[in-house]
């Protein structure tokens, strides 16, 4: 692991990405037991991916940049600037909710106020999206950078290499991220693809790919500054792959003991980075026990507000089921 | 006043609109450079709007159709070009899942302006990957709309709508009429509606709904039919998704007499669902059974001269039905 301070981010700052790798743990946890009571109809996980995605969103200048994310990335919308409120709005499929307005399921995230594009179920369609967002830079003569994600089962499908293919051509910039957490819903990553590594793609189409320890907050950090500074100063488009750990099953509709061995399941415990994060938040001086204690206390009062927040919000009403088809009704 | 064909008006309309709004842009294989499109419709574009504003894309159309996607979040208005409708179909995930919803999926805080447009239709000894109408493919997706112009002053006009509409527009132009129509089309700057059939002949006998290729022979049938003592009402859809309702039924209730005409098959093509929305609207005003006339359900239109015959609705064809039901 690299150290802390070799990030050449300040104290507050890595404090400040730890704050956001607990939310993201700890609202993960309450979604999930809102599903298990029937609160919210279904939550789908990011646990394990929270260390890679702060450290890869904090490389970005969220208030100009855009993120096109996939289902996992609540931990990186939120560093982009969502809140614990948006997202519970979110899963309870509320009016306020500013990734649909309660129209897609949970962890369908987009915030129109935050640069966060609205993406569907079919995976990866994203990527084709991301390109045009990218191109529109390159138009305006803007200076944003374009980052989208997918995990490694969906960047299979075939929009992910037109994608590829077309910024390596326009030499976008544009950051694409496969986080590969070694399992789609099931299947391991043998029945997926053939290649030692999916970073591997980068350089067919004609830009750098790296595969990045997720785990490692530095790792990643620098890994991620360094491409995003090359796609703002028009050195075009980078693919990164996060190595990352799925800790939970695939959503709250699967079971993953059913294909995960009990020795498999106890070992995941072993590469959570949030685990490794703390470790080395203490051993170099970042924070004592005590004081994560105290952040973990005021990130669950902040996620019971959230909650309590939001399911006193209203549903959409039954009359608006037509409203905004077309721009003129 | 300026004569021009359906294609030079398409052509006309795209040039307006980029002149006009310099956040238009249009690509698609072979759209930019010096060729401007296999039909020529983007011909001189590239030149005079610039490599960054009209260019090629790279053999993916699943690609056009998202890179559309993301050019309107941002602002710009895209016009994507597939090379055939035929070849849309490697697009629909992103004409679907993402183009149609994406207003809907976040209740109006993301949209997608775009125009889709596609040459389609057949005719040309296309064989079955060049002739298609698969517009029933993209048929019925909230959304997203489909025109299609039928004469050079309605291409104009709907080319210049569509680029201007917040909504994803798919724009179909029929391959044969590109170059087969020529008419005087204003100078002035107009729009023709996207959600509005046009009655383009009035008559009192019976009512003939088409549009493309089958319409133009519904018209040079209707003046044969007059001949022989009978009124044809026809009918340009024009707006084939969502559909002109209001002016389908009253062109059905003033005649009674209902002839539905595609050249897609028969069997589950557009005019299938107007069939239903006139037997639901105007039963007890209709004093026919409504009757389509169509291509044979095979998948597409065969190479052959002979089989291509077969399966394509020409003047004749449409002469004859509209002969029988007026004998009805």
């Amino acid at each position: 692991m690299r150290k802390l301070e070799e990030s050449g981010l300040t104290k507050e700052e890595i404090i400040e990405a730890y704050r956001h790798v607990l939310l993201g743990r700890r609202l993960d946890e309450r979604l999930w037991q809102l599903t298990r009571i029937g609160k919210t109809s279904f939550n789908i996980s990011g646990q394990g991916h929270e260390v890679g995605q702060v450290a890869m969103a904090m490389a970005f200048q969220p208030e100009k940049d855009y993120f096109l994310p996939y289902y996992r990335d609540m931990t990186a919308c939120m560093v982009w600037g969502m809140t614990a409120k948006d997202i519970m709005l979110g899963s309870l499929g509320k009016e306020d909710d500013p990734s649909s307005h309660g129209r897609q399921m949970p962890n369908h995230y987009g915030s129109k106020e935050h640069n966060i594009v609205s993406h569907s179920s079919t995976v990866s369609t994203q990527f084709p999206l991301a390109t045009g967002v990218a191109y529109g830079a390159q138009l305006k003569k803007a200076d944003y950078v374009t980052l989208t994600a997918t995990g490694e089962g969906s960047a299979n499908q075939g929009e992910v290499q037109e994608a590829m293919n077309f910024a390596g051509v326009k030499n976008l910039p544009l950051i694409f991220v496969i986080e590969n957490n070694g399992y789609a819903i099931s299947v391991g990553t043998d029945e997926q693809y053939a290649n030692e590594t999916m970073a591997e793609r980068g350089p067919a189409y004609g830009f750098p790919g790296k595969r990045v320890n997720g785990n490692d907050f530095v790792e990643t950090y620098l890994a991620f500054k360094e491409v995003v500074d090359n796609a703002r100063n028009g050195g075009g488009p980078a693919l990164i792959e996060l190595m990352v750990t799925r800790l939970t099953s695939h959503s709250a509709d699967d079971d993953h003991s059913v294909y995960r061995t009990k020795e498999d399941i106890d070992n995941l415990k072993k590469n959570d980075g949030l685990l490794f994060f703390e470790k080395q938040l203490i051993d170099e001086g970042y924070l004592t026990r005590e004081q994560m204690t105290d952040i973990d206390s005021e990130l669950k009062k902040q996620i019971n507000q959230a909650t309590d927040e939001a399911e006193a919000m209203p549903e959409p009403t039954a009359d608006t089921i037509l409203d905004q088809i077309y721009a003129e009704k | 006043m300026a004569m021009m064909t359906y294609l030079e008006a398409i052509r006309k309309g795209i040039q307006e609109e980029m002149a006009r709004d310099e956040n238009v842009v249009i690509f698609g294989e072979d759209v930019g450079g010096v060729k401007g499109g296999v039909f020529g419709v983007t011909k001189g574009l590239a030149e005079e709007f610039g490599d960054d504003r009209c260019f090629n894309t790279p053999l993916t159309e699943g690609q056009i159709g998202g890179l559309a996607v993301g050019l309107g979040l941002v602002g710009f208005r895209a016009i994507g070009e597939f090379q055939f409708a035929d070849y849309i179909l490697p697009a629909v995930n992103q004409l679907i899942s993402e183009a149609s919803r994406m207003r809907y999926r976040t209740k109006g805080d993301w949209i997608a302006p775009i125009v889709y447009r596609a040459p389609y239709g057949g005719g040309v000894r296309g064989g079955l990957y060049h002739s298609q109408s698969t517009e029933k493919v993209l048929f019925g997706q909230p959304g997203l709309r489909i025109v299609t112009p039928s004469s050079p002053y309605d291409a104009k006009g709907l080319i210049k709508a569509a680029i201007r509409s917040d909504d994803p527009v798919l724009f179909y132009e029929h391959k044969r009429l590109y170059r087969l129509l020529k008419e005087d089309v204003t100078d002035e700057d107009y729009v023709v509606p996207l959600d509005k059939a046009n009655v383009v002949r009035e008559g009192e006998d019976i009512t003939v709904i088409g549009y493309g290729m089958v319409l133009n022979h519904a018209l040079k049938a209707a003046e044969t039919l007059s001949k022989e003592g009978y009124e044809a009402e026809v009918v340009d859809v024009r707006s084939l998704y969502p559909l002109d309702k209001e002016t389908l039924v009253k062109a059905a209730r003033k005649t009674g007499k209902v002839l539905l005409v595609t050249e897609d098959n028969l069997e589950g093509s557009i005019m299938s669902e107007i069939s239903a929305i006139i037997a639901e609207e105007a039963l007890f005003d209709l004093d026919a059974p409504i009757k389509r006339l169509a291509g044979p359900d095979s998948p597409s239109m065969p190479y052959s001269i002979a089989l291509e015959r077969e399966f394509l609705v020409d003047e004749e064809k449409v002469t004859n039905a509209m002969r029988e039901l007026a004998e009805f």
